[in-house]
């Protein structure tokens, strides 16, 4: 393709042709299910039918994702390719970040486990000042006190608070 | 008159005062720090106000959609750098008059034009709310279907140079909708027999992983940026004098915004893309604009802050949200089991009222703090990307865990992060996702209901059985909407084909073929004229071999 198509591209262009070709096998995986995964019932309109939409949308899916790889200026996969989608993997790390949370704030609690959490991804993020970490900890309190205390939004108490002494175990249930 | 006193009951309450008050700050705060959108705030936020009355965590919401675009104007005008996406433009104008040493003109400027532009719409919709209130009734579940169809139409065409991929990813949003139970059948659709996914993927899990958790990872993987800013020194009341010296672009601008935001998925970059294009081609100055120009921060800040309240229109008459914010806000109305649509306008005009209330006196709340504040406020500016970043990651926790308690929630939402998160590195849109889901759900009823009595395609334009049939005027008007919106997309389409063919035959020039040359050079070296004129060549211009 000319310079005039790629310079029409709009942003990156490293890693489309990986999104557009994975886009496209998905929907392709997808759509070949929809006999087993849909149902067509018997004395119903068509529009009605619950294999409509989901059709409507993997044909399009489908459909425009093989329009827009077959339109891609560039369609060799090359080693700029490869290097955006190891950076693609290196988010996957945070994602682990975020999940180990969820699951230690029903163990620990809500409260220690934000509080000790922003100073740790903090650090992991390359910051060594230590008066950050005491805006992230602090930060960690007021998020904590704000959602939980006073809008009080639904995270239960944690396990850890069960071995607390009696009107502390409720307080801390009920606030952080 | 009355309308406007039962309005305002219902805003006089404490509860909806401090609503309004941490919406308005709030979003201010949120719109001047780069990297932290309305999006993000609203997708966070979402499941705090499902415990609030509909009123008040309405008002916190909107709050936040309509002074985010005031605050994103001071780091656009100040470092160059756009606060939230739509003050992408405010940059143009804004940022060369700071080069030139006149920041405070050009952030009081920004912000008499944007409560102008705000102030203009909730009266302007005010006025109009007694048509709207006639005309909502008049939609049924086909107009409807047909109005959700176009919204859907027009969020795709105005991705330019992205249409197909808009396209197959409003599809994808419209396939995660029918992904669970289906309600009328009870068949299961997509479960692949796993229990998580008969209850179907919940919109705002979606809406927390694409908005919130993508920036989250976007900003932990990138840089942090330096910046350097300087204190503005005196008031900032001029802006609103000189925003009088331009009463019709002022005018026109908040006028485009207005319509703009009714016509659902198209929203504040048309109407500044617009407004922008008239300022300049009426202007005395058109040269200025990009440099500098006053009437071009006008025009662009003027229309984005017209949007929302005319965001609102669509959304409240007839259930169908034109672009992202107004979707989150949809699923606010549907937890309090408030259905907006025709019957909204209709039965409780004082609840639409209050909210173009609440709009207006947003607006003049946020005007008072950021001419006094706007100082104190640069401030956010600093605080470093990744920082931002870890901070959003563990609101994104409040927002998606709240929701059921639910770990495996909290999974979908990472996946939709990291999906987000791709689709932002590659420039991708995310909005016809959201837009796909919400407005494939409404597809989906509305066709479903609206087909019942259709038994060929003309009888969808059509009211009553046999001789008694009247026309559906909006239907039609719709329909023929959607087929001029189609047409003049595939124009554009074969316009932009014949330039690009046009812009690749006037660069391509014979040189750029090396076959062709050597060929011509064969043919030089071996016919009869080509050796008659290297000999005369050599006989001005001996070669330098002969000489030795």
């Amino acid at each position: 393709m000319s310079d005039e198509d790629l310079s029409r591209q709009i942003g990156r262009r490293s890693g489309q042709i990986i999104f557009a070709i994975a886009f496209l096998a998905l929907s392709a995986l997808l759509l070949s299910q929809i006999g087993d995964q849909t149902k067509w019932v018997k004395k119903t309109k068509f529009f009605a039918q619950p294999r409509f939409w989901p059709a409507v949308g993997l044909g399009g899916m489908v459909l425009f994702g093989a329009l827009h790889l077959w339109r891609l200026p560039r369609r060799k996969i090359d080693r700029f390719d490869r290097d955006e989608v190891l950076v693609w993997a290196q988010i996957l790390e945070y994602a682990l970040w975020f999940m180990a949370y969820v699951l230690l704030v029903p163990l620990v609690g809500y409260l220690p486990v934000t509080v000790a959490f922003m100073p740790l991804m903090v650090w992991r993020m390359g910051y060594r000042d230590r008066r950050l970490m005491w805006i992230s900890a602090a930060t960690g309190v007021m998020i904590v006190l704000l959602f939980k205390s006073f809008l009080n939004v639904k995270i239960p108490g944690a396990a850890l608070y069960e071995y607390l002494p009696g009107a502390l175990r409720g307080f801390f249930i009920l606030n952080f | 008159m009355d309308l406007l006193l039962s309005g305002f009951d219902i805003l006089a309450r404490w509860d909806v005062v401090l609503a309004l008050l941490t919406g308005s700050v709030g979003g201010v705060l949120i719109g001047a720090i780069p990297g932290v959108g309305p999006a993000v705030a609203i997708a966070i936020l979402l499941p705090a106000t499902f415990s609030m009355d509909p009123i008040v965590g309405l008002t916190v919401l909107l709050g936040i959609y309509g002074s985010s675009m005031y605050g994103g104007a001071i780091p656009a005008i100040l470092i160059n750098t756009p606060g939230t996406a739509v003050n992408a433009l405010t940059t143009y104008d804004g940022f060369p008059m700071t080069s030139r040493g006149e920041a405070r003109r050009a952030i009081s400027l920004a912000y008499s034009a944007s409560f102008f532009g705000g102030i203009f719409s909730v009266i302007c919709l005010i006025l109009f709310s007694p048509v709207l209130a006639k005309v909502a009734p008049m939609f049924g579940s086909r107009e409807i279907f047909l109005a959700a169809l176009l919204g859907i139409i027009l969020v795709v065409t105005a991705h330019r140079r992205q249409t197909l991929i808009a396209a197959a990813l409003a599809c994808f949003g419209i396939f995660i909708n029918t992904i669970g139970l289906e309600p009328v059948k009870y068949s299961k659709r997509y479960t692949f027999d796993q229990s998580f996914l008969s209850g179907g993927v919940d919109l705002i899990v979606v809406v927390l992983g694409l908005f919130a958790l993508s920036q989250a990872f976007f900003l932990l993987q990138g840089e942090d940026e330096k910046t350097r800013i300087n204190k503005l020194k005196g008031g900032l009341f001029q802006g609103l004098r000189e925003l009088t010296r331009h009463p019709r672009v002022a005018g026109v601008s908040a006028g485009f915004g207005v319509l703009m935001g009714m016509i659902p998925g198209v929203g504040e970059f048309t109407a500044q893309f617009m407004s922008y294009t008239y300022a300049q081609k009426t202007s005395k100055r058109p040269d200025d604009f990009g440099h500098g120009s006053s009437e071009g921060l006008i025009a662009a800040e003027t229309a984005n802050n017209a949007v929302p309240a005319a965001a609102m229109v669509p959304l409240l008459a007839l259930g169908i949200p034109g672009e992202a914010l107004t979707a989150m806000m949809l699923s606010v109305f549907y937890v309090h089991n408030v259905v907006p649509g025709p019957q909204l306008f209709q039965n409780h005009m004082d609840f639409v009222v209050a909210l173009y209330l609440a709009l207006l006196i947003l607006n003049v709340m946020v005007l008072v703090f950021l001419l006094f504040a706007t100082n104190h406020l640069i401030k956010v500016v600093k605080i470093p990307n990744r920082f931002l970043g870890v901070a959003i990651l563990t609101l994104s926790f409040v927002g998606v865990y709240s929701l059921r308690n639910s770990a495996t929630d909290c999974v979908i939402a990472a996946l939709f992060g990291v999906l987000g998160f791709v689709l932002k590195r590659l420039s991708l849109p995310i909005v016809p996702i959201i837009l796909g889901m919400v407005l494939g759900g409404i597809m989906e009823v509305k066709l479903r209901a609206g087909m019942a009595r259709v038994k060929a395609f003309p009888d969808f334009f059509l009211d009553g059985r046999g001789d008694n049939t009247s026309l559906r005027p909006i239907a039609v008007i719709l329909f023929l909407m959607i087929i001029a919106v189609l047409a003049l997309h595939f124009r554009r389409v074969w316009l932009d084909h014949k330039e690009l063919k046009e812009a690749k035959w006037s660069t391509k020039h014979s040189s750029t073929h090396i076959g062709a040359h050597l060929s011509r050079r064969r043919n030089s070296i071996l016919t009869e004229r080509g050796k008659k004129r290297r000999a005369e060549r050599s006989m001005f211009s001996p070669r330098s071999t002969d000489r030795s």
